[in-house]
């Protein structure tokens, strides 16, 4: 595998990962091969690859996040990287020059990836154009967090055995959404039949552009589907009055057995994580056998060594 | 007169109008007529002087030529439960509508507590249910404690029977908080029916701001701070495509605005309570706080525009906007006494007024209190037709009577029509299909 990246062209043309928008079928197909290649090594063993070894991976995590970050972290160490965490306290400084500033000062380090979140739409696009390594989209805000939605692409492709044609019903928050949003471009790119659900309120302006079906309650969204994804609701939304209660929330939107009896019979139910049980998913589901929520976790080391390597190749040849 | 036959029981049963002068304002029926009645039902209706099957062991009601019209719903109604039942109860208030034609009232979520939990809609439906004569359907507030910045639970509120949301006589002034009300509510098609008026411009204003506020010394609402609410609600409609109802309105320029939004598709309708209809700002007089009213009493020019609108429908609804107040609340100085009147007994007589006047005809005024709330609340009544709930008012249009406080059924006299020259009374009221009020004697003109 690790000889490989040395002769073949790189699977990825841009030298960063920023979003699903921009990447076609066969730079997405390809990524989804490699990932499933780790993600069976990764249960097989040896799990150790020295692809990216006297390499250096800087996570720059602005937003607050454990599991993204740790995925990140094992499949950079997996792959042999030295990796360095970097959490990055919001500061009274203006964000503009905090950000930049931050950016020049690890570029001096001559980091060679960047896996970087941030909560401001766009940041992460920002940045990569202020550095000289590959930079690696962990997540900026509403906007797109493209590891997400590829291994929730890869997920479903492992219990279904394609994507085209699948009824995929989002619910959730999607107007504040990033992982929404990633997952309604790459999935529709994958041929997939998109469904939202949310209250009005939490349904992005004109959403019929993303090319998906709109309902107001998840009880129609539900019926018949193939693929059921949560989204976390944040309690912010709540305060904000998007949302009533979780009381309310949890009737109309939330995901229980009687609901989710009205999907297919082998309906595989997904969450991003961290999940608000009782809120957006009764406890019962999330345990179910249909819940595939720990293998998303498990996919999703996989999924970042994929983009790693593919990486790996644009670090290979500036060098 | 009506003469009555023996309805000595009040259980629903076959009744039989003869010699009615049938009124139905949504189908624009004006026809003499007969109507039957069969469990809580209309059966059958039959226009002309052909006398229907009268089934074995009926009531039969000669109407006399009297006009037969669908029982009135009043969409603006406070009813003191819970928390102000020294003012009025549900039972009293629906007697005062029963006695006044009105068959339906929707009371206003201001209680205390503020009825912003779905526990409370219930509780109001089964005090309803046990306790009221007429149909009693509560509004629920839009906002908690109807603080202006989290949003109820609509859709347990409207799956417990809310019938409509908003926050009595606040404003909700945050316009996000009211962007995400209108756009929430579209996932249940909860109506908003908000009170309309810009809190901070209204600021502690007594009465309309103009020559009489300043004449009088007192400090004025203007009639800005209602059409600048107006105006933002029009744009938030726009931008969310939610279902809105201002609750009253009282400005001419309020109702160019609605009219503006109206041509532009949008599910909007707006009410006028019939002070505003029948009263101006110079009837404050000397400080007399029976008049002292939310929507203030406007200038002659706005009350004019207030008329011919029920005239020419872009004002869809009348509500008599009652709200009792006792006596302790309205003798005091002006700027300290409560604001509303009552005004159940009175809301038919006072807007039939408008017909006998030359202002609006029958049918467009008898609408704005029938078919068109049935039609904004999706209620079944509000119309004569076959198979529909029999709820009724017989009323006499030109029986001429001169309203007494102590003859109100309500518990508080707060009117504002003491000593008034009336023409026209409900002699009879009906609810599905019983007899729920019936007129014997009249006070006649001196």
């Amino acid at each position: 595998m690790a000889a490989s990246v040395e002769i073949s062209p790189p699977i990825l043309r841009s030298p960063h990962l920023l979003g699903i928008e921009g990447l076609s079928v066969e730079e997405v197909s390809a990524l989804l091969d490699l990932s499933e290649r780790w993600a069976e090594r990764n249960r097989t063993g040896p799990k150790k690859s020295d692809i990216l070894r006297g390499r250096t991976q800087i996570n720059l995590f602005f937003e607050n996040s454990t599991r993204t970050q740790s995925s990140f972290e094992l499949a950079g160490k997996r792959l042999g990287a030295d990796v360095v965490n970097m959490a990055i306290a919001r500061s009274s400084i203006t964000k503009g020059e905090t950000l930049i500033d931050t950016a020049m000062t690890l570029n001096a380090m001559h980091p060679d990836i960047l896996v970087i979140r941030h909560e401001a739409a766009g940041a992460v696009e920002l940045l990569s154009q202020k550095v000289d390594c590959s930079v690696v989209n962990a997540g900026d805000g509403a906007h797109e967090h493209p590891t997400q939605a590829l291994l929730d692409a890869l997920t479903i492709k492992r219990h279904k055995g394609r994507l085209e044609g699948l009824v995929v019903t989002i619910c959730g928050d999607i107007a504040h959404s990033r992982v929404a949003r990633s997952n309604l471009i790459l999935l529709s790119m994958l041929g997939a039949r998109l469904r939202l659900a949310a209250p009005a309120t939490l349904l992005p302006s004109a959403p019929e552009q993303f090319g998906a079906e709109i309902f107001t309650n998840l009880v129609d969204a539900i019926r018949g589907a193939d693929v059921v994804m949560m989204l976390r609701l944040q309690s912010e939304r709540m305060t904000a009055s998007y949302v009533p209660s979780a009381r309310e929330y949890f009737h109309f939107f939330g995901l229980n057995h009687e609901k989710l009896s009205l999907a297919k019979n082998d309906v595989i139910v997904m969450h991003p994580g961290p999940m608000n049980r009782g809120v957006e998913i009764d406890s019962a589901v999330a345990d179910d056998p249909r819940s595939v929520i720990r293998e998303q976790v498990e996919v999703g080391v996989a999924v970042r060594m994929a983009v790693l390597e593919a990486l790996a190749a644009h670090v290979t040849r500036v060098s | 007169m009506a003469t009555f036959i023996k309805p000595d029981s009040n259980d629903p049963m076959t009744t039989v109008f003869q010699n009615s002068r049938l009124l139905d304002p949504a189908s624009g029926l004006d026809k003499i007529g007969a109507l039957l009645v069969v469990d809580g039902r209309i059966k059958d209706m039959i226009c002309g002087t052909a006398s229907p099957d009268v089934p074995d062991g009926a009531r039969i009601i000669d109407c006399c030529g009297h006009a037969l019209a669908p029982g009135l719903i009043d969409m603006k109604v406070f009813v003191g439960e819970p928390g102000f039942e020294h003012r009025e109860t549900l039972a009293g208030a629906s007697k005062a509508a029963a006695t006044g034609g009105i068959t339906t009232i929707i009371c206003r979520s201001d209680t205390n507590p503020v009825i912003d939990d779905a526990a409370l809609v219930d509780y109001i439906r089964r005090r309803a249910r046990d306790h009221a004569l007429v149909h009693v359907y509560p509004t629920a507030a839009l906002t908690r404690s109807q603080a202006g910045m989290e949003l109820t639970e609509i859709g347990l509120l409207s799956e417990a029977g809310a019938i409509a949301f908003g926050d009595g006589t606040r404003t909700v002034a945050n316009a996000r908080v009211m962007r995400n009300a209108l756009t929430y509510a579209k996932n249940f098609d909860a109506l908003i029916a908000p009170h309309v008026e810009d809190p901070a411009l209204a600021d502690d204003g007594v009465m309309n701001e103009g020559a009489i506020s300043a004449r009088l010394g007192l400090p004025g609402r203007p009639a800005s701070a209602e059409v600048i609410a107006v105006e933002r609600d029009m744009r938030l409609v726009e931008l969310t495509g939610g279902r809105y109802h201002a609750s009253s309105i009282s400005c001419a320029d309020s109702v160019k605005s609605i009219v503006r939004a109206k041509d532009s598709g949008h599910q909007v309708t707006c009410a006028v309570s019939i002070n505003n209809l029948i009263l101006n700002e110079r009837d404050v007089g000397a400080y007399r706080t029976f008049f002292k009213l939310l929507p203030p009493l406007r200038s002659e020019l706005d009350r004019e525009v207030m008329v011919s609108s029920i005239a020419d429908g872009r004002i869809d609804i009348i509500v008599s906007d009652h709200d009792p107040q006792d006596t302790d609340s309205k003798r005091r100085p002006f700027v300290e006494a409560g604001f509303g009147a009552v005004g159940l007994e009175t809301l038919l007589p006072a807007a039939i007024g408008l017909y006998h006047n030359g202002h609006a005809r029958l049918l467009d005024v008898l609408g704005a209190m029938t078919s068109n709330p049935a039609k904004i609340l999706g209620l079944e009544t509000g119309r004569l037709a076959k198979g529909l709930p029999a709820d009724l008012v017989l009323i006499d249009l030109d029986c001429p009577w001169v309203a007494v406080a102590e003859d109100l059924v309500s518990k508080c006299r707060n009117t504002t029509l003491e000593r008034r020259h009336l023409q026209g009374r409900a002699l009879m009221t009906m609810v599905d299909g019983k007899i729920v009020h019936q007129t014997t004697k009249l006070h006649l003109n001196a």
